[in-house]
């Protein structure tokens, strides 16, 4: 059974000491964090004090058709922030908001028909925003570096659509580079969960008085959960997302901001 | 008529690159000249469609090129581009690439032989050769498809004069033995002399006063 915990505004405010040492740091060596620092915290403030409101209601109603709503507003924003993250990426939005609806649904689809949760806003609610939102990072990190790299391997890519490749193999190498770069950092911080980290779920079940046994397990269904949504995410997204690169008639497309330097400019 | 260019226009970014050329060229070797800058490159790539002219018409053989097949109009007109981009893996696995995707064994042996290098070199790592001996991969890799027209964009650009003038005895000797027509970029008025049947000189987007001159 896990006891409620209270938590008072003054115990969340006197854990902005921390975040002084962190403006502190950014003052002292220069790095010119300070404004990002102060937005972060306000931003954070804001958005998780209004989401925690919503919650609370949403429980409350305990009707699905909410809970569908809140996830589809995630989706969308999720979209809308990583597609900052992938600029090079011509027309990145429908991808990504493709990415991010197949990633949540399929994932919490699955979890519900194998009987792991109860379709109950207290489980889909937060599983949902964690699917969400580690599906939307690793769907901006795979879609950063397919720009990338797309936009340093124009030569390599037309060469190749020369010798009568289709636009899927001569991005091919790209796109594998890319979908593991979306899911190398979750993979990499699942391995070490226990040893180096202990993620965050775990901790909020051990603070709220949870059994460890119990936190593990939670934690541990939650670490499959996110590695199938992350898999899912940066998977749709380059896939989708790649084919914005060329036309119809396997032409790599003129990428924006490019001119003299590109293949054939001369 | 091997090719022709029928009022073919191309824009980047809006501006104007290449502007109303029309001309053709018959088989043999035909080399567009001219300064840097003057869209040669472009031009070179409309070709086998690696890019598609905002207005006018390139016929290949008579037919729009946009009425080919488009994978197979670049197995049989091929372009071997200015910088070298070869594949991980070694020469052989590059050699053979195109004619893998197009189902077909390639002659590997062969196609290193007509590009000057000799056999030893396709079990090395593509990534170890010189910038030399990487373009002459990439002729290789595309003589290994069989073409009927090849496209070369500045073959020479990164080569010292030593290696330049090996490649350009390559060409002369590929010209000798294969009946394949040749469609060269090159900024050198005396390389083009040496090597073409025929000179396209380009300014600016604009053909020169002597658009498809005989070299003397």
């Amino acid at each position: 059974m896990i006891a409620a915990i209270h938590i008072t505004l003054g115990q969340v405010a006197a854990t902005l000491a921390l975040v002084g040492i962190a403006v502190a740091v950014s003052a002292w060596q220069r790095a010119d964090l300070e404004r990002d620092i102060g937005i972060a915290v306000i931003r954070s403030f804001i958005q998780l004090m209004a989401i925690g409101y919503v919650i609370d209601v949403i429980f409350e109603q305990d009707n699905l058709a909410f809970v569908f709503a809140l996830l589809a507003a995630m989706v969308l924003f999720g979209a809308i922030t990583a597609r900052s993250r992938a600029r090079k990426v011509p027309h990145a939005f429908w991808p990504l908001l493709i990415a991010l609806a197949v990633a949540g649904a399929t994932t919490l689809g699955l979890v519900l028909v194998l009987g792991v949760f109860d379709p109950d806003a207290r489980y889909l609610v937060p599983v949902g925003g964690m699917v969400i939102g580690n599906a939307m990072t690793a769907a901006a990190v795979a879609l950063n570096r397919l720009g990338d790299d797309v936009t340093a391997s124009t030569n390599q890519i037309e060469a190749t659509l020369s010798l009568g490749a289709t636009s899927t193999q001569a991005i091919h190498p790209i796109v594998r580079r890319s979908l593991r770069s979306g899911m190398i950092p979750l993979i990499d911080s699942t391995k070490t969960t226990g040893l180096i980290f202990f993620p965050g779920t775990m901790v909020g079940m051990l603070l709220a008085g949870a059994e460890p046994v119990d936190a593990v397990r939670l934690q541990l269904i939650l670490l499959y959960v996110l590695l199938g949504s992350v898999a899912l995410g940066a998977l749709t997204s380059v896939l989708l997302a790649y084919r914005n690169f060329f036309t119809p008639a396997q032409q790599l497309r003129e990428l924006p901001g490019q001119g003299e330097d590109m293949p054939g400019a001369s | 008529m091997l090719f022709e260019f029928d009022h073919v226009s191309f824009r980047r970014g809006g501006a104007v690159v290449l502007e109303e050329l029309s001309f053709g060229i018959s088989e043999g070797t035909t080399c567009i000249a001219g300064p840097s800058g003057a869209g040669k490159s472009t031009l070179l790539r409309l070709f086998n469609r690696l890019a598609d002219p905002a207005g006018g018409t390139v016929r290949y053989r008579g037919r729009d090129v946009r009425d080919y097949d488009v994978l197979a109009l670049r197995r049989e007109v091929s372009l071997v581009p200015q910088l070298p981009a070869l594949l991980d893996g070694t020469v052989a696995t590059n050699v053979s690439f195109g004619a893998r995707l197009a189902g077909n064994a390639a002659d590997v042996p062969t196609a290193l032989r007509l590009a000057g290098l000799d056999e030893a070199f396709a079990d090395r790592p593509a990534g170890r050769l010189s910038v030399g001996e990487q373009q002459r991969v990439m002729l290789a890799r595309a003589l290994a498809l069989r073409p009927k027209v090849l496209l070369l964009d500045e073959p020479t650009a990164a080569l010292d004069e030593r290696a330049k003038g090996a490649v350009e005895r390559t060409l002369l000797d590929l010209r000798a033995r294969l009946s394949l027509s040749v469609v060269f970029v090159t900024h050198e008025l005396a390389q083009a002399e040496r090597l073409a049947d025929r000179i396209v000189w380009l300014e600016a987007g604009r053909l020169g006063p002597d658009p498809a001159r005989v070299p003397s």
